[in-house]
């Protein structure tokens, strides 16, 4: 067993002993496991808010992004920082009436809001596709990183198991405050890793950020600037704004946001997360170091280009310290999302089915789904199945289509019914899964449209179509029932 | 929406306009590519227009929960 894989293994007893610890003696009932009690103060909401930052997507995916494609990559800070000035105004309403209401999940949002079951059996649907792939990639990120840092020692699927065990078991014992506990760990991990290799290797390898770009350009002119056409700055524009309204429709970040004691967190945290985003400058800058150094990677391969240079750079112990790090960026987002997966299959899939059910049986059903939950991620990351690529492409434009319908109702006077709601998300998801899977751009339907259009990000028209048809739906029902949704 | 909320929309119109008006590697910026030294400042100046709105937006004042 070398170095590098006892600290990893290492980790790994850290995590659980630190998610098994953060019951700290409390009675795990709905309130507690699902949403902390809602007593968690700026630093934990903080945490749980940043965790997207830090998934194992970022750490592999935007480095290998930066790595494989240039400039492209730099939405990725862009989107970030906007999603919080919107998280500004729209996170304290959306905690308030989950408070008010005792909301657990996003779906109790819809249900609540619109007065309308099937809305919210919708949008748990949305949410369930949406979140497996995403914890589907987080296995499959925990593989490689235990495979590379461990250099081959532990296969992939060991690992995953492994992995899998453990989010389970500290998710069922603590729910989210076993997340918020081991990303506290998480953070402070990734930050040092990633503040030191983003300034140790360009300056090792290049002599400085500067002139590695200064070589980059030279070898690869174009690379750093956007592209003329495809993922032009018409597509980053237009990715940026899609992606930045999306962010915090993913299920685990808007039930997370329902843990905060008060509204100011979320006000004060729009002024630190943009300032922690800028962390991921250095995981581009990693990204871009391996361009020169570790050229050759093509394909999902690009994901790889970190632990690559890291291997070639460094002594197992340092590849330990950062595949320790790495395996975090797994393990938290992993235990969130299967917590969120769970309690909303749970609570408005199954529930349901079992209207009398109390709060308790539903939080002690969830608990039970968590491994169900996990061992199909398991099988899905185990048989590397390609479909799954393509959903976890799909997810974050799905769980975008959910936008519209919570913006209008968080309007004083909410114009649009739960049948538009629910017609507007159902088109967008179709419409999204149509384009996604015939590999569709506005450019191939109107190749005749000036470049700026054709570059559109896709998404757009499947926002758009939700729209118009959530407020001609909305229109039509409520002339026919008039003044049914005024609350 | 009070007054003060509308000084949240700079954030999207500086990030953005600084790749469409002037996509181009060069000049430098703090050393990185153009486009990206461009949207790192853009990231810290969001970070200080939104301290000012929280400063200023009566919502953060001590009396209101």
């Amino acid at each position: 067993m070398n170095a590098a894989l006892v600290l990893i293994a290492l980790a790994a007893v850290v995590a659980l002993l630190l998610g098994l610890a953060a019951r700290r003696g409390r009675t795990m009932g709905m309130e507690q496991w699902a949403v902390g009690g809602r007593g968690f103060g700026w630093i934990f909401v903080f945490l749980l808010l940043a965790g997207e930052i830090y998934t194992t997507f970022t750490f592999l995916g935007a480095s290998g992004f930066a790595y494989g494609l240039g400039a492209p990559a730099y939405y990725i800070i862009a989107y970030g920082t906007l999603a919080y000035v919107i998280a500004y105004f729209m996170l304290p309403p959306i905690w308030a009436y989950a408070r008010d209401h005792g909301l657990h999940s996003q779906p109790d949002f819809f249900t609540h809001k619109y007065d309308s079951q099937a809305l919210g059996a919708l949008v748990s649907l949305v949410d369930l596709v949406a979140l497996l792939p995403y914890l589907v990639l987080q296995l499959t990120g925990l593989g490689i990183i235990v495979v590379a840092a461990g250099y081959g020692a532990v296969s992939k699927d060991v690992a995953v198991w492994i992995g899998a065990a453990i989010v389970t078991v500290y998710v069922i014992v603590s729910g989210i405050h076993g997340s918020a506990w081991t990303a506290v760990l998480k953070d402070i991990l990734i930050l040092v890793v990633v503040l030191f290799l983003g300034i140790y290797l360009p300056v090792h390898l290049y002599g400085g950020i500067g002139p590695m770009f200064e070589k980059i350009d030279a070898a690869k002119p174009g690379f750093l600037a956007f592209a003329a056409s495809g993922q032009s700055v018409a597509w980053f524009v237009s990715t940026v704004l899609l992606t930045a309204l999306g962010f915090f429709m993913w299920p685990h970040s808007f039930s997370a946001c329902y843990t905060a004691k008060e509204a100011r967190v979320f006000r004060r945290n729009a002024i630190i997360l943009p300032i922690y985003q800028l962390v991921l400058l250095f995981v581009f800058f990693v990204g871009f170091a391996a361009v020169l150094r570790v050229p050759g990677l093509h394909g999902g391969d690009t994901n790889l280009a970190l632990f690559k240079l890291v291997t070639q750079e460094f002594p197992p112990v340092v590849v330990g310290i950062i595949g320790a790090a790495g395996i975090f960026t797994a393990l938290v987002p992993g235990s969130l999302i299967s917590m969120t997966a769970s309690m909303l299959l749970a609570k408005n899939l199954i529930g349901l089915a079992r209207p009398g059910a109390t709060d308790t049986q539903h939080v002690a059903l969830a608990k039970w789904l968590v491994p169900v939950i996990m061992l199909v991620a398991v099988y899905f990351t185990l048989t590397g199945n390609a479909t799954i690529v393509t959903m976890l492409l799909v997810g974050y434009s799905y769980v975008t289509q959910l936008f519209p319908s919570v913006i209008a109702s968080l309007m004083r006077r909410n114009r649009v019914s739960a049948a538009g709601a629910f017609a507007g998300i159902l088109v967008g998801v179709m419409i999204t899964t149509v384009l996604t899977f015939t590999k569709t751009t506005i450019g191939s339907v109107f190749p005749e449209l000036p470049e700026a259009v054709r570059d559109l990000n896709v998404g757009i028209v499947a926002l758009v179509g939700n729209v118009v048809v959530m407020l001609a739906v909305s229109a039509a029902t409520r002339s026919r029932v008039p003044a049914a949704r005024a609350a | 929406m009070k007054p003060i909320h509308w000084l949240a929309v700079v954030p999207f119109i500086g990030m953005l306009i600084g790749p469409i008006v002037h996509n181009d590697v060069r000049p430098f910026i703090f050393g990185m590519p153009f486009p990206l030294g461009w949207v790192t400042v853009w990231v810290v100046l969001t970070a200080l227009i939104m301290a000012l709105v929280y400063v200023i937006d009566p919502a953060n004042r001590d009396d209101t929960p």
